[in-house]
C-alpha cells in the first residue's frame, strides 16, 4: 500500500485527541506554529477523556509537590476563565468528602492540612451544616471536608472546545489516523510518523495517547514507565429533580479504598460511580456484580437513590503509570519528543495547566513566536435550553431550522445539529452530535431522534444516509438496503 | 394425535384443537374454524412489505397482499417485491403489482404518497 | 405571537387522532392538533404489518391503513393541526402551553381544555442496565423498525432480539423476510410477553427459537456489535452461573417494553400513577389538573391500538363536554383500588354526579390465569358487580365497559382479579 505522504514538515505534531491533545494543541496556538493533531477514532475525546467523573478536582488530595498537586492546582484555577472563553459548560459546585466515623475524621483532619499546603480551600464540616447542605444524605454521614473551589464540566465539550479553538487558530486535526510506527532521522532529526494511510513529517512530537502512551513510546525508545490500565463503571441517572445532590459527594478515604462518590453533572444528570479495577486495555464493559456493589456502596452517602431513573451504565478507562504520577517530560535519547503520560485524575482539572506549560516547553525549544491573531473566544453554541423567549424568537426569524426539535428529551433544535457539523472539529457522527449537544443523551436515548439526527448528518456532509456511522468505520447504521440491487 | 392451533385471525388467540378423526374443537367463531380448516390443507398468510418509489429520494410505500396467500409462496413474493419500484404519486390502495404468481392476489399499497 | 383555542391536543398519533375525531363529532370545532415528527399518524406508519382494526372496524388492516382513517377524517373537516412542532411546557395555572417550529418560532397558546396523547417510549439497554459494552448494533425494535419500513435499510444481517414484546416479534419476521438471519428471542420471564398470534405467525413460522426465564447478560464488541452473552435465569430472574452462551450476531434488538412518555405532565404538576406510570385519571379520563385530559400510550401502554382508540374518543368526547357545556358538580369522589394479581387500574377514580354513564375499566394482570373471575367490591367487601374472563395475559390488557354500578351506595371500589 502507498502512503500518502505529506508534504509540509510540521513543526509540532500532536499524537492524541483527549483532553490533554487538544488542550495543548490549543495553548500551541497561541504560536506561530504550523502544528497537526492526529486521532485514531472517528472524533476526537473517545477514550479516558470520555468517560470519567466529570469533576474538576479542587486539589486538595494529590501529595504534596507531584505533578498531580502543581498541575491540578493550576488547572482548578485556570477552569473557569477556560469554560468562559470557550462557552463550555462548568459549575462550581463545590464538593464534600464524607466522613462516617472517628477514624474517617482524623483523615479529614489531615486532609486539611495537606490542603494548605498545595494552596486549597479546605474546610471542616460539622454534621448539622453538612445535612443542612445537602438534605438527601444519609444519616450516617457525619462530617466533610467542604472544598469550595471544586467544580464539574462537560468533559466532551471541554476536549472539542479545545480542539475547535485550536483549528480556529490555525492547528489541523487529522482524524481515523491511527499511528502505527515512528522514526526520526538520525540526520536532520525530522520525525516520520506513519498512519496506516498517511507519512507526517514533524520537527516535535507530543505523546499525549493516554492508555497507549507506553506503546507510542516503545515505537522509538524503551519506555521508562509503564501503563497498568484501571477500569471505573458508572451508573448515570436522568436529570429527574435539579435539587437532589447538589455538591460533588466523596466518601472519605480509607485504607480499603476510595469509596464511590455521587455528583451532579453540568446537566443536571446525577453520576454515581466509579468502580476501580484492573484491566485490559479495551475493556470498557460493565457486568452485574460491580454495578450492584457500586449502588451498594453509593447508599452510605444517599439512602433511597431512585435507580427507576437509571439511563445508562458505562465505564472508562484510565491510564495508571506505574509511576504513580504524571509524567511530563522531554525525551532524553529523542530529542523534541515530549510525553504526556499516566494522566489519570485529576487529569480533567489539570489539562489547562499541562497544555499551557507544555506549548511553552515546546516554544522555547522551537524558538516560536506569539500567533498576533490567536483568538481565545470560541463562538458561542446557542442551546435554546438556555436562551430566553426573546432571543430564540430573534434566533429563529434568522435561521428557521433552530425552531425546529429534534431530540425531544434534551430540546436540542435542528440549527444546533447543523451548526455542530460545520463548526471546526465538526461532528461527523451520531456519538459526535451527541457529544457536542446531548442530542440521544436523554432517557429515550435516541430511540426517537436518532433517525433524522442521521439524516441531517447525511444531508449536511453531503453523502447517502447509509454512510453515517454511530462512531469508528464499521459503525454504519444502515447497513443492508432491503430493496433495490 | 391430536393437533393444537393458536388461531392468528384476531388478537385474542384462541387454542384450537383437531383429534385424530379431523374433529376440530375450541374455536369461539367461524373465521377460527375457517383458519384450522385451511391451516390443515394449505396455509396462507398476510403479507405486508415496502415497494421502492423510484422519482423519490429514499422513499418507500408501505403495501400489502390483497387477501392471503400460501405460506410457500412468502419468500417467492419477497423476492419480486425487491425488484419492484413504483413512481409517485400513489394512490391509497392502488395495485402495483397484479395477480402475483397467479394466485389471483394483488400487490396493493397502504398509504399514500404524493 | 399568542394564540387561542378551545381543545389543544399534544401528539398526533392514533390517540390524539381518535381523541380529535371524537371531540369534533361532539360538537367542538375550535381544536388544535400538535404533531411533532414530520406527518399525522403517529408510531402507525411505521407498522407496517397488518392485524389492526379488528375490533373498532371489524377489518383487518396495516398501520398505515388505520392512520389514514382518521388523518382522513382530520383533513376532510379541516381540523387544524401543527407538524414538526413540539410542545416545551404546559402551564396548568394560566391554562396555556408553549411550543416551537420554524414558522412560528417560540410560541404561547392558551387553551381550554387540553388532551395530552404523547404516545410511550421504548425501554432502552441503559434502563435495564445490560451489563457489556456500548457499541453500534443495540437498537431498540421500534428504532429498527423505522430503518426498515421507512427508510428501507436493514441494521444488520444476523440479529438476536432480546424481550418477547409484540414490536419484537413482528421485527422477527419483518427481518427474516428482509433476508435477515434471525438467530432466536430471549425473555426473562417465564411466559411471553406478545400476543399468541404473534408467537404463531412471526417465530414458529419462520423457526425462530423463543427462550423463555432467559436473558443477555453481556454485550460484546467496541465500535460494532460482535456478539452477546445470553444466560438463564432463576425464579428472582438473577442470571444462573454457567448457563452462559455466546451468540455471535450484528444486531441486538430490545422489545423489553414500553413507558408512558409522561415526562411534561409529571412535571407540570400532574399527580402520577406510579404503576402505570402515567397520570392518574378519573373516569372520564381527566388528569389531577383543570381541564387537562390524558389518553392513549402516555396514559398506560396498551396492547390493541383498537383500545388507544375507544379509550381516547372518552378524553375527547369529555373534553368537549367541558369546554361545551362547562364544569358539573359532583357529589363525591369513589376512590379505586386493585388487589395482588393486577399491576394496576384504571381509573383512578370516579367523581359521581347525578347521572352516571359507562364506565370504562382497563387493567392488566400479573401473571397468566386461564379462568378468572373479576369482582367489584364496595368498601364493606360486598359483590356489586362480577365478570368471568379466561386466558388473562399479562401481555394483554383487560378493557372492560361497566354500565349501572350503585355508585351512590358506595365510598370506595376495589376491583378484584381471582384465578378459578
Amino acid at each position: 500500500m502507498s502512503l500518502n505522504k505529506n508534504k509540509d514538515v510540521f513543526d509540532c505534531l500532536i499524537i492524541g485527541g483527549g483532553v490533554i491533545g487538544c488542550s495543548i494543541a490549543r495553548y500551541l496556538s497561541r504560536f506561530n506554529i504550523n502544528a497537526i493533531l492526529l486521532e485514531k477514532h472517528s472524533d476526537v475525546c473517545e477514550e479516558v477523556s470520555s468517560a470519567n467523573s466529570a469533576i474538576v478536582h479542587s486539589g486538595y488530595d494529590p501529595k504534596p509537590g507531584t505533578l498531580k498537586a502543581k498541575f491540578n492546582v493550576l488547572g482548578n484555577k485556570m477552569m473557569e476563565q477556560v469554560c468562559k472563553d470557550l462557552d463550555v459548560p462548568y459549575i462550581k459546585n463545590g464538593s464534600l468528602t464524607i466522613g462516617f466515623n472517628g477514624d474517617d475524621k482524623k483523615t479529614i483532619l489531615e486532609l486539611i492540612e495537606r490542603a494548605k499546603i498545595n494552596g486549597v480551600k479546605a474546610r471542616f464540616i460539622e454534621k448539622d451544616e453538612l445535612h443542612n447542605m445537602e438534605p438527601n444524605l444519609n444519616e450516617e454521614c457525619l462530617c466533610a471536608l467542604y472544598a469550595e473551589d471544586s467544580a464539574i464540566v462537560s468533559p466532551f465539550e471541554l476536549t472539542i472546545a479545545f480542539m475547535e479553538n485550536a483549528m480556529d487558530n490555525g492547528v489541523k486535526l487529522s482524524l481515523d489516523s491511527e499511528v502505527i510506527n515512528i522514526e526520526r532521522d538520525i540526520d536532520n532529526g525530522l520525525y516520520h510518523v506513519y498512519t496506516n494511510k498517511d507519512e507526517f513529517i514533524a520537527k516535535s512530537l507530543v505523546n499525549a495517547t493516554g492508555l497507549y502512551s507506553d506503546k507510542i513510546l516503545s515505537l522509538i525508545e524503551k519506555p521508562s514507565y509503564k501503563i497498568n490500565p484501571r477500569k471505573g463503571e458508572y451508573i448515570l441517572l436522568d436529570h429527574f429533580n435539579a435539587n437532589f445532590v447538589k455538591h460533588t459527594l466523596f466518601m472519605c478515604p480509607t485504607k480499603v479504598g476510595k469509596g464511590v462518590l455521587v455528583s451532579p453533572t453540568t446537566s443536571y444528570n446525577y453520576i454515581i460511580g466509579p468502580s476501580n479495577e484492573l484491566t485490559d486495555i479495551e475493556d470498557t464493559s460493565t457486568d452485574f456484580e460491580t454495578l450492584n456493589e457500586i449502588k451498594e456502596v453509593a447508599s452510605k452517602l444517599i439512602k433511597n437513590i431512585p435507580y427507576g431513573e437509571v439511563i445508562r451504565t458505562f465505564a472508562g478507562t484510565r491510564p495508571n503509570p506505574d509511576t504513580d504520577d504524571f509524567i511530563i517530560e522531554e525525551s532524553k535519547e529523542n530529542p523534541l519528543f515530549f510525553n504526556v503520560g499516566g494522566i489519570m485524575s485529576p487529569g480533567l482539572a489539570s489539562s489547562p495547566a499541562i497544555g499551557e506549560y507544555v506549548s511553552n516547553l515546546i516554544k522555547e525549544k522551537l524558538n516560536l513566536s506569539e500567533n498576533l491573531d490567536y483568538n481565545p473566544i470560541r463562538r458561542k453554541v446557542f442551546k435554546l435550553t438556555s436562551l430566553g423567549k426573546d432571543k430564540y424568537n430573534e434566533l429563529i426569524k434568522k435561521d428557521p431550522t433552530y425552531g425546529h426539535i429534534i431530540c425531544r428529551c434534551e430540546k436540542v433544535s435542528e440549527g444546533e445539529i447543523i451548526d455542530s457539523i460545520h463548526r471546526n472539529c465538526g461532528a461527523r457522527t451520531i456519538k459526535g452530535v451527541k457529544k457536542r449537544l446531548r442530542a440521544g443523551f436523554g432517557k429515550c436515548q435516541g430511540c426517537f431522534c436518532q433517525e433524522e439526527v442521521l439524516k441531517i448528518l447525511a444531508r449536511e456532509l453531503n453523502v447517502d444516509i447509509n454512510q453515517i456511522r454511530y462512531k469508528d468505520e464499521g459503525s454504519e447504521i444502515l447497513k443492508y438496503p432491503s430493496k433495490g440491487e | 394425535m391430536e393437533n393444537e392451533f393458536i388461531c392468528i385471525v384476531c388478537p385474542k388467540g384462541c387454542r384450537i384443537k383437531v383429534d385424530n378423526e379431523g374433529n376440530i374443537s375450541g374455536y369461539t367463531c367461524l373465521r377460527g374454524l375457517n383458519y384450522v380448516q385451511e391451516e390443515l390443507t394449505c396455509p396462507k398468510r398476510m403479507l405486508t412489505s415496502t415497494v421502492k418509489v423510484s422519482n423519490r429520494k429514499d422513499t418507500y410505500v408501505s403495501v400489502k397482499t390483497s387477501s392471503s396467500i400460501p405460506k410457500d409462496l412468502l419468500l417467492k413474493v419477497m423476492e419480486e417485491l425487491k425488484k419492484a419500484s413504483v413512481e409517485a404519486p400513489v394512490k391509497m390502495h392502488q395495485v402495483l403489482l397484479k395477480n402475483i404468481f397467479d394466485t389471483n392476489v394483488d400487490i396493493i399499497a397502504t398509504k399514500e404518497i404524493k | 405571537m399568542n394564540r387561542a383555542v378551545d381543545l389543544v391536543i399534544i401528539g398526533g398519533g392514533s390517540a390524539g387522532l381518535s381523541a380529535a375525531k371524537s371531540a369534533y363529532e361532539n360538537g367542538l370545532k375550535d381544536i388544535l392538533i400538535i404533531e411533532r415528527s414530520s406527518e399525522l399518524g403517529g408510531i402507525l406508519n411505521q407498522c407496517i404489518h397488518n392485524g389492526f382494526g379488528l375490533h373498532k372496524f371489524k377489518e383487518e388492516l396495516t398501520g398505515p391503513e388505520y392512520a389514514y382513517k382518521y388523518i382522513s377524517f382530520i383533513k376532510e373537516n379541516n381540523i387544524p393541526y401543527l407538524l414538526d412542532t413540539l410542545v416545551y411546557s404546559i402551564s396548568p395555572k394560566n391554562k396555556e402551553i408553549t411550543y416551537s417550529n420554524s414558522e412560528e418560532g417560540y410560541t404561547t397558546l392558551k387553551y381550554k381544555a387540553l388532551i395530552f396523547a404523547a404516545g410511550c417510549n421504548e425501554r432502552t439497554q441503559g434502563q435495564i442496565m445490560t451489563p457489556g459494552e456500548r457499541p453500534n448494533g443495540v437498537f431498540t425494535a421500534g428504532l429498527a423498525q423505522r430503518y426498515l419500513n421507512i427508510d428501507g435499510y436493514l441494521v444488520g444481517k444476523n440479529v438476536y432480539i432480546l424481550g418477547s414484546g409484540d414490536i419484537g416479534l413482528i421485527m422477527a419476521r419483518r427481518m427474516k423476510l428482509e433476508g435477515a438471519n434471525v438467530i432466536g428471542v430471549s425473555e426473562i420471564m417465564p411466559y411471553s410477553n406478545g400476543l399468541n398470534r404473534n408467537i404463531v405467525q412471526c417465530l414458529n413460522d419462520f423457526n425462530i427459537p423463543l427462550r423463555l426465564h432467559n436473558t443477555v447478560t453481556k454485550i460484546h464488541g467496541k465500535n460494532q456489535l460482535e456478539g452477546i452473552t445470553i444466560s438463564d435465569v432463576d425464579d428472582d430472574l438473577n442470571p444462573i452461573k454457567g448457563s452462559e452462551e455466546f451468540i455471535k450476531c450484528d444486531t441486538l434488538l430490545l422489545s423489553i417494553g414500553l413507558y408512558p412518555f409522561n415526562a411534561m405532565l409529571k412535571n407540570s404538576g400532574a399527580k402520577v400513577n406510579l404503576e402505570t406510570k402515567g397520570a392518574y385519571v378519573d373516569q372520564n379520563l381527566e388528569t389531577s389538573l383543570d381541564s387537562i385530559f390524558s389518553c392513549g400510550n402516555v396514559l398506560h401502554v396498551h396492547d390493541l391500538v383498537d383500545y388507544v382508540s375507544l379509550e381516547s374518543e372518552i378524553a375527547g368526547k369529555n373534553a368537549a363536554k367541558l369546554v361545551l357545556e362547562g364544569r358539573k358538580i359532583y357529589d363525591k369522589v369513589i376512590l379505586t383500588s386493585h388487589n395482588e394479581n393486577m399491576s394496576y387500574l384504571l381509573p383512578n377514580e370516579i367523581k359521581v354526579y347525578d347521572s352516571v354513564e359507562n364506565i370504562l375499566f382497563s387493567f392488566r394482570v400479573k401473571k397468566p390465569i386461564s379462568k378468572a373471575e373479576i369482582l367489584f367490591k364496595d368498601e364493606n367487601g360486598n359483590i356489586i358487580e362480577k365478570f368471568n374472563k379466561v386466558d388473562l395475559l399479562p401481555s394483554e390488557m383487560v378493557q372492560l365497559n361497566v354500565s349501572d354500578l350503585p355508585l351512590n351506595d358506595i365510598n370506595s371500589l376495589k376491583v378484584e382479579v381471582r384465578a378459578l
